[in-house]
């Protein structure tokens, strides 16, 4: 148990009991950015497919390092096969990093007659859309994930969310694709097509009022260019939204598992909260928290282990003692410097030198504990707030993955939650 | 104006990115209190309406207006410094059109209309590239805002503008490109050319904020590269953040330590069962030792891209405004400010 457990009431995330479960299809795991989402997202997938899941693992800004550890090297939109996974249990692992245009490019092709799906695809205002980074990537994660569903090809899809500015970007996006598409704007800009109907005129009138507006602000060609776009998205934005809609209700069904991630700083926690509470607004499952990158592991490791016992002799040394004792240590080396030149002996230099070395490590101890005392403070406003939140708590590593073995061991560290840090 | 030399003398426009959780806000938020002395102003710009600033300086949200929000504190050793002025201003893309439209084109009721019927929702949704012109002209209107009777003849002496993720960077900051693909001509076009002008020339500089960790390294290296394949873009400096001091010599950290003596040295502290603190405390040292090996090797890759580096240290009690001011020393006295 963590030292932020042992004081609460949360359970404890059991995270091998949702893999494990065949009834859990979709886990997405979600947080601020540069909290190691995509890392545990990969390290779920492979610890759940060496338990014997047909797992397939959708992730969508890998570091380079992370995917080639997985064996991907290129963006090609299709889940391939990870090798050197451990296939005894009967589970495989595939990995997929997702191509945003392609995957918004076939939806168009799927839904509109082969000439206006060129139209579309030519248009300037749908090649920005469909190759920016904000909004769109949210909604093709959704929509690659909804296929990867339906073609049932995997009993688990782990999905890790697009690096957004805040991690509730990805459930606002299609929402706001949507609105935005069904919305005055487009019924003004595709309005002289439907002119001539009854009060057409009065309304026209306002209406070429802001269309002038519009003219003047964004040039006559880009207005053009963005009714031609709207016009011809139009007719098949009717199949669009269904399937946002369909992926919107898969994520709300019991099958699927949201597992928040963030690390023990203010900002991540608090993305983590909102996230809490938007999850339960929309009725979709949380499973918990990954409390992620905690440096406390001072006397927290597993019972009866070397390594557990010696944390818990450290963990009784305070900062303020340990920095007392640090001091002791410093001016008496000094003063002994002081005697060892004048004295000329060896013996006192060793000593001198010994406790320079001491007093660092007492130092250094002052500051783990310092650190230490400040994680569980920042998470315990978190714990506080959401008692019912299982939570685990995952070691900060001192390296990032580069293979699957490091994935394995992360996996690991999910199930046993704090161990040591002294172990490799 | 100071007579010292800074690293980034010329530079009016600093942009200042990082991968999440490197502290990018709190660099940006430092380095405009240490760019704000001898009576400089300087302005804060927060791109991504998370309101970080805010809660740095410990205000209530921030308004999109430009608004006093701190006093750089001038060089301490030198009473003749008055120190300067830091202004905050918090972009959001709604509030960016807006004033787009007030500023450009004198129409105020006509943008908030077109709020309404969803042009924001359009500028952000079809068009992300748009609302970044909105964002980058924001910043570059108020580097290059003129005001009669400052010293500078500019309305601010440096913007420091909080800008989105090092992913993003290249993107966001290349707004012409963004944009030439959806207007060839027109206002639009224009008005993305005009914040080209600033953005790449040598008042503009894109800083990096970074850790001694291999990812976000890799990005920033990689961020690096992305602005330098830009003709005309200026990489700035990069800023390791939350460092952690190495606390014994290369040497020291190399031979493992005495149980012993560690055991002797802890008895003559006073410290109870120091045989066991002993073997507890040279684990910890081990560990230390195996990070501060890590962080010089990632340290060594970044000295590799040939950019000025500054360090600034792990705050473990967490950023108020006395840590600010604290970085901001730091930035000063490594003359990045």
């Amino acid at each position: 148990m963590s030292p932020y457990q042992e004081n609460t009431a949360n359970p404890r995330l059991d995270i091998d009991r949702i893999i494990d479960d065949r009834r859990t299809r979709i886990i997405v795991t979600c947080g601020s950015g540069g909290v190691g989402k995509t890392t545990t997202a990969a390290a779920i997938g492979l610890r759940a497919a060496e338990r014997g899941r047909q797992v397939c693992v959708l992730t969508v800004d890998p570091a380079r390092r992370l995917a080639q550890s997985m064996g991907l090297t290129s963006l090609d939109n299709t889940p391939r096969l990870v090798d050197g996974v451990d296939d005894e249990a009967g589970g495989s692992l595939h990995a997929m990093m997702l191509d945003m245009k392609r995957t918004f490019d076939e939806i168009v092709e799927a839904h509109a007659d082969p000439a206006r799906a060129a139209q579309i695809l030519a248009n300037p205002f749908y090649q920005s859309l469909s190759s920016s980074f904000a909004g769109t990537q949210e909604y093709m994660a959704m929509e690659k994930l909804g296929q990867l569903r339906r073609s049932n090809e995997w009993d688990l899809i782990v999905v890790d969310t697009p690096p957004s500015r805040s991690a509730l970007d990805f459930l606002d996006a299609p929402e706001r694709l949507g609105r935005f598409l069904d919305g005055r704007l487009i019924r003004l800009l595709t309005a002289p097509v439907k002119a001539g109907r009854p009060f057409g005129r009065v309304l026209n009138a306002g209406l070429s009022v802001m269309t002038g507006t519009l003219t003047k602000l964004l040039g006559a060609q880009v207005l053009r260019d963005a009714q031609t776009f709207v016009t011809a998205f139009d007719t098949m934005f009717g199949g669009f939204r269904e399937r946002a809609d369909a992926t919107y209700k898969l994520l709300q069904a019991p099958g699927t598992s949201f597992l928040v991630v963030a690390t023990p700083e203010p900002d991540a926690l608090r993305e983590a909260s909102y996230f809490v509470e938007r999850l339960d607004e929309e009725r979709m499952p949380l499973a918990g928290l990954i409390l992620n990158r905690v440096h406390d592991r001072i006397g927290t490791g597993p019972a009866g282990a070397e390594s557990a016992r010696r944390g818990a002799v450290a963990g009784r040394l305070s900062a303020a003692r340990s920095l007392a004792a640090a001091e002791t240590l410093e001016a008496a080396s000094n003063g002994g410097t002081d005697t060892a030149s004048s004295a000329g002996t060896v013996s006192s230099n060793t000593v001198s030198s010994n406790y320079v070395v001491a007093a660092a490590a007492l130092r250094l101890h002052a500051e783990r504990m310092n650190l230490g005392e400040r994680e569980r403070r920042v998470a315990g406003s978190f714990i506080s707030t959401h008692p019912a939140v299982p939570v685990i708590e995952v070691p900060a590593l001192p390296e990032d993955v580069h293979d699957l073995a490091g994935l394995r061991r992360i996996g690991e560290a999910f199930v046993v939650g704090f161990h040591d840090g002294s172990r490799p | 104006m100071t007579a010292r030399d800074t690293d980034w003398d010329g530079v009016r426009l600093h942009v200042v990115t990082g991968k999440g959780g490197t502290g990018k806000t709190t660099v940006a938020a430092a380095l405009a209190l240490a760019l704000a002395h001898s009576g400089r102003r300087v302005l804060l710009i927060e791109a991504e309406g998370r309101q970080g600033i805010a809660r740095l300086f410990d205000r209530p949200p921030l308004p999109y207006e430009e608004r006093k929000i701190a006093i750089g504190p001038g060089e301490a050793s030198d009473g003749r410094d008055p120190g300067g002025d830091v202004y905050a201003l918090a972009i959001d893309p709604e509030g960016a059109l807006l004033d787009y439209l007030h500023m450009f084109y004198g129409m105020r009721s006509a943008g908030v209309a077109l709020t309404r019927l969803g042009m924001v929702d359009f500028a952000t949704t079809i068009a992300p590239g748009l609302s970044d012109v909105l964002v980058t002209g924001k910043a570059t209107e108020a580097t290059r805002r003129r005001q009669p009777g400052s010293a500078s003849g500019f309305a601010y002496d440096a913007v420091v503008l909080d800008a989105p993720p090092t992913g993003r960077i290249g993107r966001f900051l290349n707004v012409s490109a963004e944009v030439s693909g959806l207007a060839k001509v027109g206002p639009i076009r224009s008005h993305a050319d005009t914040v080209a002008n600033v953005i790449k020339s040598p008042q503009t500089a894109v800083h990096f904020v970074c850790t001694l960790e291999e990812m976000p390294v890799q990005e920033t290296l990689d961020g690096i590269a992305d602005i330098r394949a830009v003709p005309g873009m200026q990489v700035g400096g990069i800023f390791i953040n939350m460092a952690r001091p190495a606390l014994l010599s290369q040497q020291d950290l190399k031979a493992p330590p005495d149980l012993a003596a560690m055991s002797e040295a802890l008895h003559a502290a006073g410290l109870h069962d120091p045989g066991s603190l002993a073997a507890a405390l040279t684990a910890e040292l081990g560990e230390h030792a195996r990070r501060v090996e890590l962080a010089d090797r990632e340290r060594t890759e970044l000295e590799a891209a040939g950019q000025p580096i500054y360090e600034l240290p792990l705050i473990a009690e967490g950023i108020d405004l006395a840590a600010l001011h604290r970085l901001a020393a730091e930035l000063r006295d490594q003359e990045a400010a």
